[in-house]
């Protein structure tokens, strides 16, 4: 017994060794995913987009990646294996990976990191986002033209600022069609996890609500709302396949022209630690086709997109009251970007207790 | 025809002093097949999986760090499963230690002390021994199944935990994110040495299973243990109480599943968050089993489940496999040990006889 395993091992440590030498002097962009690649949501996005650095160029990189690494101890060990493994470029793309990035950087200077979502930063770790935000508002505008009853519901995951200010550009998009709109929203207090995320989509439409919008990262919400003949919006990823019939419009994150920049950065030489923060205007969010819906509301939510873009319209342009009735923005006034970034607290219209 | 399985008159010693080595030889072939399956050349992917991990100072240590919770709470069961004592909720106990040890660094994070840690790890023990007292006191006094009780307790301690993380204990400057304040310097468990995370416990890990195994070997106690297990009746001849049995051991293995709990917690993570546990508690069972209930076997058992974690997570990385090819392994090492173990105490008889034929039809 004790000889065949040391025959295989033996054998096995010449073959591996062989292996490992043939595959160098490619750069490596690597990736660390929080779901599964396949989730149709969230980590699908940034999937795609690493296909399309893949193919972008070609045999000069390699990109690989590790799905499903817990938001914990699991994600430090999985980054730091990665700038073990001779990463030039690290993408962890999940809040929760904030602290483990900003660790293992810290042991691995000359690795670059880029966190998403985060805001914590330092000399070899870059942060980006998109303004999600506003394709929010434009969803909130479709929302309110269609819902019979001025009542959407919202599968949010965690209450930090990024989710609120989503909630409360959604809130405020319907408000300028319908003052009276209210919004019911249920934390499913998790990324990814189609059985909660399901399980909140049909307690949100148990409760009346009838359009369903979600800050988690499945296509599961849209599947309940379209066996409870209801419109939902995608998130992440175009998810019209889950709701060929349901979905009105998704925010697609488009991340692969940014890999593809700041490969290129990597390549050059030239790569810096930056806060990127873009929006619809420079293409890291896209909506898909708008779908479902009559013309005249299709049309609202082309020029709404259209005012965005060209920046004749700021999503969160007073004025604008918190939840309690006091005043955040006065008429014509426009939030600013360090607001947005902390927010915490709910604008008025939305009816739910933000946790505290 | 029906398949029986027959006790053997006299079961091989060589072969069940093998058995596990055997297991883990047909587990790792199968492994083998598998990765071909997935149109990966087999041979270098069982390379990456478990010999590259120990080439690697930095990977050796993160299999210490996997192994010291598996081999801490493995131990402790060994101990109830060899005195018939089926403790399944060593996950609930880790988690009790590990929300009792938390105690001081979240509610009482002004006070700085040396005795921080040491008050952490006491905490933790009695946490995971008071949550093992309670399907204890069960068995013990309204003779309850204690597989189904300390199993139920998992869920409780699981969501009792999320609720702390999410209420009462929540940080505030985490971003309304669902986790204590992080814990102070001094209530982190120091690691070993610079090269690597591994932390004091994996120290505490293979000192709790060696003084178990020396307990068993040359004590009263570890004789006690082994008699009530394999015979109840002979034990009370004997002057052992049965029911004081299942108090010792299922306190035992409850303070060292909490007392994993709290390291884990202290050393890996640095605050409690909703998951603390990838399954250590059950992951410990398969280990239990692996090491012949033996504490020295544990060690091995421990370490080799834990290279499973780290070579399955390397694999992902080089060979572009699904991470829950993890999983698998250890699925499949459970399924060969058990059956090699099966196999071993019993044989297989087909049975042709009508009689046979006729009772299973008229079981339909």
């Amino acid at each position: 017994m004790k000889k065949i395993i040391l025959a295989l091992t033996t054998s096995a440590a010449v073959l591996g060794f062989a292996a490992a030498a043939s595959a160098q002097d490619k750069t490596k962009i690597c990736f660390i995913y929080v779901g599964s690649k396949t989730d149709g949501g969230w980590t699908q996005a940034h999937d795609i987009g690493r296909q399309a650095l893949q193919d972008h160029f070609g045999d000069k990189i390699e990109t690989p990646f590790l799905e499903n690494v817990p938001e914990g101890p699991d994600a430090e060990r999985a980054i730091e294996r990665m700038a073990r493994s001779g990463c030039a470029l690290v993408f962890t793309t999940s809040f929760g990976f904030m602290d483990a990035t900003i660790k293992v950087a810290e042991k691995f200077p000359d690795v670059k990191f880029e966190h998403a979502t985060g805001f914590k930063s330092a000399a070899n770790v870059a942060t980006y986002n998109a303004r999600f935000y506003e394709g929010r508002y434009i969803q909130g505008v479709i929302a309110a033209k269609l819902s019979q009853k001025g009542l959407a519901g919202y599968i949010a995951s965690f209450p930090i600022p990024e989710v609120v200010m989503g909630i409360n550009s959604f809130v405020h998009g319907a408000q300028s069609v319908n003052p009276d709109f209210k919004v019911k929203v249920i934390w499913a207090n998790t990324w990814f996890d189609p059985g909660k995320e399901a399980d909140a989509a049909k307690a949100l439409v148990d409760q009346g609500v009838d359009i369903l919008t979600q800050h988690t990262d499945t296509t599961a919400p849209m599947q309940v709302a379209a066996e409870r003949g209801i419109k939902a919006f995608g998130q992440a990823s175009d998810m019209i396949k889950a709701g060929p019939e349901t979905q009105l419009t998704a925010i697609v994150d488009t991340w692969g022209a940014y890999y593809i920049k700041r490969t290129q950065a990597v390549l050059d030489g030239t790569w810096k630690s930056e806060q990127m923060w873009d929006g619809l205007k420079d293409g890291i969010l896209t909506m898909a086709p708008y779908t479902n819906m009559p013309d005249d509301v299709k049309k609202l939510a082309e020029e709404t997109e259209a005012k965005i873009r060209s920046g004749e319209l700021h999503p969160f342009t007073g004025p604008i009251k918190k939840q309690d009735g006091s005043d955040w923005l006065a008429d014509g006034a426009v939030s600013d970007d360090g607001t947005l970034l902390g927010m915490n607290f709910y604008i008025a219209g939305v009816d739910d207790q933000l946790p505290k | 025809m029906r398949i029986e399985l027959e006790r053997r008159a006299n079961p091989s010693l060589l072969f069940s002093v093998l058995s596990p080595f055997l297991a883990l030889t047909l587990t790792v072939f199968a492994g083998g097949i598998m990765f071909a399956l997935l149109g990966k050349d087999p041979v270098s992917a069982l390379y990456s999986f478990f010999i590259e991990p120990l080439l690697d100072i930095w990977s050796l240590h993160e299999i210490a760090i996997k192994a010291a919770p598996l081999i801490l709470i493995g131990a402790g069961l060994s101990v109830c499963y060899r005195s018939n004592n089926w403790n399944i909720g060593a996950e609930g106990q880790f988690i009790a230690g590990a929300i009792a040890g938390a105690i001081v660094p979240v509610v009482f994070h002004d006070w700085h002390s040396s005795l921080v840690l040491p008050l952490m790890l006491i905490f933790g023990m009695i946490g995971g021994a008071l949550y093992a007292a309670i399907p204890a006191f069960l068995k013990a006094q309204m003779n309850t199944n204690e597989i189904l009780t300390s199993l139920m307790l998992v869920y409780i301690a699981q969501l009792f935990l999320d609720w702390l993380v999410r209420g009462p204990w929540r940080s505030p400057d985490a971003y309304n994110f669902p986790v204590t304040r992080d814990f102070a310097p001094e209530a982190i468990l120091p690691e070993l040495i610079s090269s690597g995370r591994a932390n004091l416990g994996f120290v505490f890990a293979i000192v709790a299973a060696v003084g178990l195994w020396i307990m068993m070997r040359y004590t009263l106690k570890g004789f006690e243990i082994t008699v009530l297990g394999q015979s109840e009746r002979a034990g009370r001849f004997a002057g052992f109480s049965s029911k004081r049995m299942i108090w010792f051991s299922m306190l035992l293995s409850g303070a060292f599943a909490g007392l994993a709990g709290i390291s884990e917690v202290s050393g890996v993570i640095g605050k409690l968050q909703p998951i603390i546990s990838p399954g250590y508690g059950f992951t410990a069972i398969i280990v239990a089993f692996l090491g012949r209930l033996n504490p020295l076997g544990i060690i091995a058992a421990g370490l080799f489940l834990a290279l499973t974690y780290v070579g399955g997570e390397a694999v992902q990385l080089t060979l572009g496999v699904s991470d829950k090819v993890t999983r698998v392994f250890q699925g499949l090492l459970l399924f060969f040990v058990l059956s090699c173990d099966t196999l071993i105490q019993y044989r297989i008889r087909l049975v042709f006889s009508r009689f046979g034929q006729t009772s299973e039809g008229g079981a339909h």
